[in-house]
This record gives structure tokens, sequence and C-alpha cells, in this order.
């Protein structure tokens, strides 16, 4: 004996609960609402706790979505129809708790229930991130939340370039990169924003180059001067996070100052030849670059790359874990380096993890009352361990 | 059984190229001029004139700050790492 569609629509309906539109409407907040439709019609409205989860994927992913076979899900289709079925494929991969909505979201409608339109991606979005939006940390709401945020990246440099590779990638909506300097051929071992054809070009429009032929959906800021007193407050506002990929103390210290002041966290990574550190300095809720360390080393102890000499592909690894931290804290998820300092030894191919804490003393954030003033600071005339004060 | 002391590469110079120094263990200031005992100018680099740590200068008593321990004071076990950490600036 063969069956037709409706048999099966009908068959499905008496082995799984309906719950009307009403009904949902009272239990909404309280269970998990999947949209089986496909996402053209999700687009053109949805409940609003909804989560887009069409029907041929479903079996595949309900596992990311939904963890707990007891848990109560209600599907709901354009009419009731989908929802039946799909209700009932999960009650046979043992979830015990699946109901389908009564009319689906046509009736939902028609009862004159809330409704909106997402704010979806594009067709084109939801292909190019499709990797992120299956995961249940992040989806469409985490997707769009990225294109919607802001990052500054200080240095064009060995560790801005992969970092910003991939944010770009993953689709920070703006991203702003600060750099004085000119691309030059002893960069390129390393700093892999940049290539051969652009020596003696602006780092910061090499940048921009080579993530718009990455990723189109970007907005990249260029900021083709050194940080400094005078400028650093103005370029730093309205990033949501910093990363610090500079390669000298002065910048380092004049950045931490300055992101104290805005209440901006900054990823810090650091490097030399072989060894790396990374950590998130989130401003008065965690330690601060000052308090890490407040004073720098004598010039001698801490020669630039340039000096001594870096592996190539460490800026690699450590901008890459400074881009993982960004992403986590743009889409709160897991937990950061805040409080922790992470340290990788590439001889000895060894990450090790020291706490850190808040200097109660620290010159920059120990008074939330009196941020930091920003002073241009200079290794040999200005102690950067001498902060003053804002009034 | 002795403390292990992880020198950072910065200062790797200053130990004849040694990035482990084992040294006998005890109180933190104690590893230290057993340290420095054999490396002098390593000394001239982490303490200043009155003996105390230079500020620049992160020490770990395995996964901790000294700072926030018990600073020279803090006791080493047998088979313990101190790990010397200075702020690298490069990027």
């Amino acid at each position: 004996m063969s069956l037709s569609y409706q048999d099966l629509v009908n068959e499905a309906k008496l082995k799984i609960p309906e719950v009307d539109p009403s009904q949902l409407l009272n239990l909404a907040g309280s269970v998990t609402i999947l949209d089986v439709r496909e996402s053209d019609e999700f687009d053109q409205g949805a409940i609003e706790t909804a989560r887009l989860v069409p029907r041929g994927l479903l079996e595949s992913v309900i596992g990311m979505h939904v963890d707990d076979l007891d848990e109560k899900i209600i599907l709901y289709c354009a009419g009731g129809a989908r929802s039946a079925l799909a209700a009932q494929s999960l009650k046979q991969m043992g979830y015990t708790n699946v109901s389908s909505l009564r009319g689906g979201f046509g009736r939902w409608k028609t009862d004159g229930h809330p409704w909106k339109v997402p704010e979806g991606l594009s067709k084109d979005q939801r292909g190019r991130y499709s990797r992120h939006i299956l995961l249940p940390e992040v989806g469409e709401e985490g997707q769009i939340r990225l294109l919607e945020s802001k990052v500054l990246i200080v240095g064009a440099g060995g560790l801005g370039s992969p970092a910003a590779l991939y944010l770009a990638a993953a689709g920070v909506g703006t991203i702003g990169i600060v750099d004085f300097d000119v691309v030059d051929a002893t960069n390129l071992q390393r700093q892999i924003l940049h290539n051969i054809d652009r020596v003696g070009q602006s780092k910061v429009e090499s940048a921009r180059e080579t993530l718009a032929a990455l990723n189109p959906d970007v907005k990249i800021v260029t900021y083709d001067e050194r940080l400094s007193a005078e400028n650093v407050l103005q370029i730093l506002s309205g990033y949501e996070v910093v990363l610090d990929g500079g390669d000298n103390f002065p910048t380092r210290y004049l950045v931490n100052d300055a992101s104290v002041r805005l209440r901006i966290p900054v990823v810090h990574g650091s490097i030399f030849r072989f060894e790396g550190q990374v950590t998130v300095f989130e401003p008065y809720a965690g330690p601060c670059y000052r308090c890490q360390y407040p004073e720098p080393p004598p010039p001698e102890l801490a020669p630039s790359c340039a000096e001594a000499g870096v592996l190539g592909v460490l800026p690699g690894v450590i901008g890459t874990l400074q881009a993982m931290e960004i992403l986590k804290i743009l889409l709160e998820i897991g937990d950061t380096l805040s409080g922790r300092l992470l340290t990788y030894d590439g001889l000895s191919q060894e990450f090790r993890t020291f706490r850190i804490r808040r200097d109660p003393t620290c010159p920059a954030c120990s008074d939330e009352s009196h941020p930091p003033a920003i002073v241009e600071y200079d290794q040999f005339c200005t102690p950067a361990g001498v902060v003053a004060r804002a009034g | 059984m002795s403390a292990v002391v992880k020198i950072p590469t910065s200062l790797q110079g200053l130990t004849g190229g040694s990035s482990i120094v084992e040294v006998p263990a005890g109180r933190l200031g104690e590893v230290i001029t057993n340290l420095t005992d054999t490396y002098p100018e390593l000394g001239e680099r982490l303490l200043d004139e009155n003996g105390n740590l230079r500020r620049f200068v992160n020490v770990f008593v395995a996964e901790d700050d000294i700072r926030f321990l018990e600073g020279l004071e803090t006791k080493v076990s047998p088979g313990q790492v101190v790990t010397i950490l200075p702020a690298v600036a490069g990027g």
C-alpha cells in the first residue's frame, strides 16, 4: 500500500502533539522554538525567538541546538505539515517532548501574534559564513553581531597580519588599522597581509587591498599615522575591542592608558624570537598592561624584531590566538584570557598559562575615579611607571 | 631535589645560553641568590641596588606571580618551576 503526502502528514499528526498559537504564546521563553522552513521563507518573517533549522538539515544538526532529549521543543513551518513530519522524526530520534505548531506560521500571523522580519544575512552571506552559522554558539545571530562589530588593530605587522586576515574572513564588519610604516622587503617573511608588489606602499593601504579582496562585507578604516598622545583617544573611540600588535613599548603603554580611559578591552600579543605572550586586558575587570608590566625593560634587554630576529611563523601563532580572543569577546562565548597570561615557546612547542591579577597600586587602573591622563611616553625621557592622572 | 628556573630568551646570553637552570630549592630570594651567584651579570639585570626584583621582570612560582604571593619570601619547593618572564614588545 502506498501513502500520499497527506496520508503521511495525517499519520504524523496522530503520533505527535500539536499546540495552538495561543498556547505557544504562553510558553514563549520557556521552550525551544525551531523554524523548520527554508531560509528564504524565514527571511520573510518569523516568530521572534525562533531559530532557523531547515527541515532538510534538522536530523543532522538537531544535536547542536538541543542537547537534552527531554527539552521541550516546538517546531513550526508555514502550515503545520512539514513541522508535523519533522516532529515525528525527532520523536523517533529519542526527543521526548516535541510538538508541532497547529496551522504553522500562517495561523500564528492570522491570529495576530507578534513576529518580525529577521535582521538576516543575504544569501551570499549565508553561504560565506555557513560554517559559523552551523555552530550553535555563533548561529545567524552571532554572525550578524560580528558583522555589526568594530575592531581596531594597532600595527599592520607580524601580529596584525594574521589577525586582520582571520577577522576579515570571519566577517567582523569594521576593522580599523593603524600603522604609519611602509611595506619593506624584510617584512614579507612574516607580515602576510603584504606582498612583493607592495614594497614601498603604505602598510595600511596594502592591508586594505588584501582584506577587501578577501571579504567585501568588511569596511576597512585606515589610519596612516603614528599613534600618539594627540590622536590615540580619537582613533580608539568607537571601537569595541583593540588588538595590540605594536612593536614598541611606548605604543603599548599608550594603547593601555587610552583603553583604560575609554574602557575598551585590549587583546595583547607580543613576540620575541621564538616566544610569544597573549592576554586580554579588560579595563577595571582584570589587570591592565601596567598591572602586569609596571615598567618596560631597558632597551638592551628588549631588542626589536629588527634587531633580534623572529621566526616568521611565530606572529602567525600569536596573532591568530589574538583573533580567537577577539571573536570570543565579540560573541560573548567561552572564557577569555583576562586574568591569564598565555605564553608560547616555539622551540619547545610548549604553551603555559600564568595567573595575573590587578595591581591595587597600579598607576593606571587602581582608581576608577581617576583614569590615567594620556601623555606621550618616551623610552628615554618619560618613564612608563610615571602616570599622570586626568583631572 | 632542586628547583627549576626557566630563563627567558632575552636573558639567556647571561646564563651561557641555558634556558633552564637548576638550583637548590628554598625561599625565592635564596633561589635567586643561588642563581645570581652562578651568573652575576644576571643578578644585575634582575635585582636593583637594594636587592629587590626590578619591576620589568615578572617572576612566577608554578603559575602564580610572586608579587601576589610573598615576594622574595615565597617558598619554592623541590621540583617546582620558577619562571622569569620579562615584557617583550615585538609585534
